[in-house]
């Protein structure tokens, strides 16, 4: 269980997360809102890679300001460009990345490494430069690198908005195969329809927070 | 994806990464400190006869020096016209054997491997007070976004083109610049995302 | 050294590689190909700061070291290093490091007639002063003669340093929450 209590953020002057006050324990919620609504920075707090300035975040009791570290280990997060989450030259290499950190011997890792590739029908590309992947390819990669590391949760960041038809499909299905915790920032809602809870952001602030039916459907008469 | 290397079995091939480049290291000084013709002019011929012996061809031996072979051409003419024409032998041919000696290392080592001697030669550094891990990832970031930074180059240069500001420098690189830095803080991000600590 | 400090290093690096991808322009009357890719070594100064433009630009030669064609024109090796212009290469470290140090005086962002003599002085200055002797002793020719001949370059890194004041200041004006700590 995540919970967020009366959370501030802010970038300089701009306000942007103005007292969130939520507990998650649904296992597949949704975080929507338009540009520049909070969402983005919401997610970033879950997992400790932001502090609030006011409040606190904590999961399963793991404060993200004191317990930083045992957070990370809990809660994976991949970003909406897999371009900046890739940081290997090498595919396989970039999916040993976090459990080496996490200390895994050579042997888990290769074990764990198999896995996941033909998981995602990756198998072939395990020698190849990550860079020649294709997009849907690239964001299934990096979803293997942070599975890899076992976490509890997985946040992710409009993890569909750069890619195409085909490989937003591909990308949905992995997503929902999951049997972790998802917590998805997105208004993607192709993504998000079959989600226990949407939270609806706007302008720093809950809007809605319903199942993502009748969240969606309010959401969308505000926009318009 | 992007190297020089020829692939092939040869002795060459096998041997080490960094025996290869403590060799040419230390053939280079060498090289640099005799001062006969006939010294040089065997070295030349012996780096000659390794690229036979590493299956490769004289046109690829000619291939390391041609890039520059307008400097040597020039220094040629100028080395003869001040100092004498057998000087100017001895230095575009210790130039040449150089070139051809370092363009074969490269020729028959994979850049992988080249990477793993230069990581392994790294845990010396920590004697000096550098962190080998850091520079490992610092290595590999490098590699991972030479050809993610050359495609966003390109993909700026194109749209430049629109405006016919392909070729101009400062249209090109402030964009691209920018982007770069953008990158940078989600990329750091990631890695931390991953458990990965500076402080280790 | 920060995890951020570590990412700027490998894209400044990288950053001057891609800039080795543009076509060269020659310069009319002088007739001297200039590449745009020591503007790099000027940009990771001015922007990344003394000590990760100086480390950035030892790892973009380490890599050229280990054989990766990433200089103008593809060029890559060891050998690269012996020949007569590795001065040149060497000195870049030394050259971003300079100008990091003098541009971070003033909190990363001098006033535009002091930061183009702040590049010339390190990307000219500091790189010609260990790049000739390099040619001189590497080429045995007088060092009279090294000089003259690296002359004809002036003119192009002039041009370069006008080109990296120019972007250093447009960066940090389109991304002004950018820092170069040190």
């Amino acid at each position: 269980m995540i919970e967020v209590s009366n959370v501030h953020h802010a970038y300089g002057e701009r306000q942007v997360l103005k007292g969130i006050t939520l507990t998650l324990s649904e296992r597949r919620i949704a975080i929507a809102g338009s540009n520049g609504s909070g969402k983005s920075t919401f997610a970033r707090l879950l997992n400790g890679l932001l502090l609030p300035d006011r409040g606190s975040v904590t999961v399963d009791g793991l404060d993200t300001r004191r317990d930083g570290k045992a957070v990370r280990r809990k809660v994976g997060f991949v970003f909406q460009n897999p371009d900046n989450q890739i940081v290997f030259p090498v595919v396989e290499e970039d999916i040993a990345f976090g459990m080496k950190n996490l200390g895994f011997d050579k042997a888990e890792i290769a074990r764990r490494t198999n896995e996941i590739l033909s998981r995602y029908g990756l198998e072939d590309h395990r020698t190849h430069p990550s860079h020649l992947l294709s997009g849907g390819q690239k964001q299934l990669l990096a979803i293997s690198g942070v599975l890899v590391m076992d976490p509890d949760y997985i946040v992710f960041d409009e993890p569909t908005t750069l890619l195409d038809l085909r490989n937003k499909k591909r990308v949905i299905e992995a997503i929902n195969a999951l049997d972790q915790t998802v917590i998805v920032a997105s208004h993607d809602l192709d993504l998000l329809s079959g989600f226990d809870r949407a939270i609806v952001f706007d302008a720093g602030k809950v809007a809605f927070d319903e199942v993502p039916g009748i969240a969606f459907e309010r959401y969308i008469k505000t926009m318009t | 994806m992007f190297e020089l290397y020829h692939p092939g079995t040869s002795v060459l091939h096998r041997l080490p990464a960094g025996f290869k480049i403590l060799t040419l290291v230390i053939a280079g000084t060498l090289i640099f400190l005799a001062s006969d013709l006939p010294i040089v002019a065997a070295f030349f011929a012996a780096t000659a006869g390794l690229y036979y012996v590493a299956g490769l061809t004289l046109a690829s031996a000619w291939a390391q020096i041609r890039p520059v072979v307008w400097i040597l051409a020039v220094l040629f003419v100028a080395q003869g016209l001040i100092t004498g024409w057998t000087m100017a032998v001895f230095i575009v041919l210790r130039f040449a054997s150089l070139l051809m000696l370092a363009g074969l290392i490269a020729l028959t080592t994979r850049t992988s491997d080249m990477i793993d001697a230069m990581e392994r030669g790294l845990w010396y550094l920590r004697y000096i007070g550098v962190n080998p891990a850091k520079v490992s990832l610092a290595l590999s970031l490098a590699l991972r976004f030479i050809p993610v930074l050359a495609t966003i180059t390109r993909d700026v240069r194109e749209a430049q083109k629109v405006r016919g500001l392909e070729r101009s420098i400062v249209a090109v690189a402030i964009p691209v610049i920018v982007r770069t830095l953008r990158m940078s803080d989600d990329i750091s991000d990631a890695i931390e995302a991953r458990s990965y600590d500076p402080k280790i | 050294m920060t995890t951020r400090d570590i990412v700027y290093v490998a894209l400044f690096a990288a950053l001057t590689a891609a800039l080795g991808l543009f076509p060269p322009l020659t310069l009319p009357v002088i007739g001297v190909p200039i590449t745009a890719q020591s503007l790099g070594v000027m940009l990771a100064g001015a922007l990344a700061g003394s000590k990760r433009g100086g480390l950035a630009m030892v790892l973009f030669l380490a890599l050229v070291a280990a054989g990766l064609p990433l200089l103008a024109g593809g060029r890559g090796g060891f050998g690269i290093f012996l020949g007569p212009s590795g001065g040149f290469l060497l000195s870049w470290p030394f050259a971003a490091f300079v100008i990091g140090w003098l541009f971070e005086r003033h909190g990363g962002s001098p006033p535009f007639g002091l930061s183009l003599a702040y590049l010339a002085l390190a990307g000219i200055g500091l790189v010609y002063a260990i790049g000739i002797p390099w040619v001189a002793f590497a080429a045995a020719i007088p060092f009279s003669k090294a000089f003259m001949g690296s002359m004809a370059f002036v003119p192009g890194d002039a041009v370069k340093v006008v080109l990296a004041a120019v972007i250093t200041r447009a960066v940090r004006k389109a991304y002004p929450d950018w820092s170069s700590g040190k």
